[in-house]
């Protein structure tokens, strides 16, 4: 079997958007973090140590988190609001709603350790939810980068962005994709390689699963296109259609509920505007049982042969 | 059992908690060793619960609020018969129901799927109403972190409970001073605990938390007063029992290594004797 990334290392995105988050903070001082006794697990250390004031850690308190977040911004500061996902999204998500959404304020949600990150400790530390929750909102981004250097590039996007926008991390090992000069342009996808008889779309931690799946396809004679989808909303259509159109099937990949995710947008596009037979593969609609976070995507179908034998089945539903 | 029993037991527990962690690798091992005395009190001196009828209507109510000291739930819960002792070696294994966080709906005994901060309490005061609604005399027992505190959530009950004169509510604060990443007093200091409650119309009570005599009976229905809640604000170590860990920030969820666990075993079973 060819593993494109048989010898890679694999990196932790949490690293490149602090180290980002660092630089951009020397040349911009209206840059700050807010985070929830959450300095460690944001990877905040670094930061705090060189703008100690400009760290604020608000104790454990999502709600006043986020709602400190918007009033820093209209006081002309650049907030990046960090915690974990679930804690983030989930327990603040009127203030986002209403604080950031709908007043359209410049602060930018980190979601850290996102999607089931935290393996074993469970379902309320999961966060399958954020993509439907925060993509229902208006005004916000939603990015779910796949290596660490889009990690890094999406993060000084989101420094120079005026606006709010949503950065969904992981803090789970994945290889390199992308080079070091890779450039993020919101809501466009990035074909990482073309081919003709299905597409596979995916994000964050999935997408190099969905290139093992593609490399073992290749090696059965399947020729499959690869899109990286790092931003959900709002959500790069035409590459879509351009898929439906030109490889006729469709299956799209998440570490998240297929309930109102990146596969429910896909194929939002899909019927609107090119129907073809799609596989929808995410956690479906249920908790998750105890595992590590790499074991869960593999016990929900999504390891790269399970990915590749849910691309096969859909195959043979094609016209 | 008397209190010098009941701190034998405690320390037992804490080593079968420590056991745990060390083995699965993970586990908030300071705030377990700082709530374990308490939770054994509840469970072996003041609540009326039966492992044989978990889901009896008139049985006390414990929500561990501070979810992910879960393991040390586990422990008290195996100890009492409602999961049998030797499922604690599953502790966090694929498809084990001990997940990091307690779930009610795997685990008898387990009254609420705690693990986000800052739930346990209006779930407690939903309770004590319950319970006052239907005529009933059972009791309800939170227990939150000193940090957890710190969620908005708290005092939204806090004021509710003392609205509905909830008498047949105990809130106990375990008060270690640290939470995940610092100190509470470098982060956001919630003292003094004490005159806050008071003003919102709490009992309150300050007790050694690490002592059973004292925990025994500020736990005991003689100490309720009469038409308020009660918090007992239980002054603990983090790490308690193992002295390298204790009051140490560092302990939150790291797990020993070969050299530490048998320190820290050999010490707490020093004190279980
Ligand atoms: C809503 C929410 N925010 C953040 C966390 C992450 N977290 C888990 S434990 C913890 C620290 C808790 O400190 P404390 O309440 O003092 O507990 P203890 O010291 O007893 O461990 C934090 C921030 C969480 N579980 N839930
Ligand atoms: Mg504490």
């Amino acid at each position: 079997m060819t593993n494109p990334f048989q010898d890679a290392k694999l990196h932790d995105c949490r690293d490149a958007f602090t180290n980002v988050l660092e630089t951009v903070g020397e040349t911009n001082e209206n840059i700050v973090a807010v985070c929830n006794d959450s300095v460690g697990s944001s990877k905040l250390g670094g930061f705090k140590d060189k703008f100690p004031t400009r760290l604020i850690n608000v104790g454990i308190a999502e709600q006043n988190m986020v709602g400190v977040g918007a009033g820093l911004a209209n006081a002309g500061k650049i907030p990046f609001v960090c915690a974990a996902s679930p804690f983030l999204t989930g327990r603040a998500l009127e203030q986002i709603k209403a604080d950031v959404s709908y007043s359209q304020t410049n602060v930018k949600l980190v979601g850290i350790s996102s999607g089931m990150a935290y393996g074993e400790l469970g379902p309320t530390h999961h966060s399958i939810e954020d993509f439907a929750w925060i993509r229902a909102l208006p005004n916000i981004p939603v990015i779910a980068p796949a290596d660490r250097h889009e990690t890094a590039a999406a993060i000084r996007w989101a420094a120079a962005h005026d606006g709010p926008c949503f950065l969904r991390l992981s803090r789970v090992g994945v290889p390199d994709l992308f080079s070091q000069t890779h450039e993020f342009v919101v809501g466009r996808a990035d074909m990482l390689q073309d081919g003709g008889d299905l597409t596979i779309i995916a994000n964050g931690v999935l997408t190099h699963r969905a290139m093992m799946a593609a490399a073992l396809l290749k090696e059965q004679g399947i020729s499959v296109r690869v899109l990286n989808m790092a931003t959900v909303r709002p959500i790069d259509a035409d590459a879509i259609v351009a898929a439906a159109r030109e490889t006729g099937a469709i299956v799209t990949c998440e570490e998240h509920t297929t309930f109102g995710g990146l596969g429910s947008a896909v194929a939002e596009v899909v019927v609107d505007r090119q129907p073809v037979p799609m596989c929808r593969l995410g956690v479906p609609g249920v908790f998750a049982h105890t595992a590590s976070a790499n074991a869960l995507l593999d016990d929900f179908g999504m390891s790269p042969t399970a990915i590749a034998n849910s691309a096969q089945a859909l195959l043979k539903r094609k016209a | 059992m008397t209190p010098t029993e009941l701190s034998k037991l405690a320390n037992r527990n804490r080593a079968r908690d420590l056991r745990g962690v060390f083995e699965a690798g993970a586990g908030h091992i300071g705030g377990e060793m700082s709530v374990m005395d308490i939770l054994t009190a509840l469970y072996f001196d003041t609540m009326s619960v039966d492992p044989k009828s978990p889901l009896d209507p008139k049985r006390d109510r414990l929500v561990l609020s501070k979810g992910h000291t879960a393991l040390a739930l586990y422990v008290v819960l195996a100890e009492k018969g409602f999961i049998p002792k030797e499922e604690i070696s599953t502790f966090l294994q694929p498809n084990s129901r001990l997940n990091g966080h307690p779930n009610r709906v795997k685990i008898p005994g387990v009254e609420t799927n705690t693990g986000p901060l800052g739930h346990g309490l209006p779930i407690g005061v939903g309770m004590a109403t319950g319970a006052k609604l239907n005529g009933d005399d059972w009791r309800t027992f939170v227990i939150t972190g000193d940090g957890e505190m710190q969620e908005g959530s708290n005092w939204e009950a806090i004021m509710a409970a003392a609205q509905f004169k909830l008498d047949n509510l105990t809130l106990i604060i375990d008060h270690n001073r640290l939470q995940q990443g610092a100190r509470l007093e470098d982060t956001n200091n919630i003292a003094p605990l004490v005159p806050k409650l008071e003003a919102f119309g709490w009992a309150v009570e300050e007790i050694d938390g690490h002592d059973m005599d004292q925990i025994c009976a500020a736990l005991s229905p003689d100490t309720i007063t009469a038409g308020k809640p009660k918090c007992i604000v239980a002054h603990t170590n983090k790490g308690q029992g193992i002295s390298f860990m204790s009051d140490n920030v560092a302990w939150h969820h790291k797990v020993p290594n070969q050299a530490q666990y048998e320190q820290a075993l050999k010490e707490l079973e020093e004190a279980s004797k």
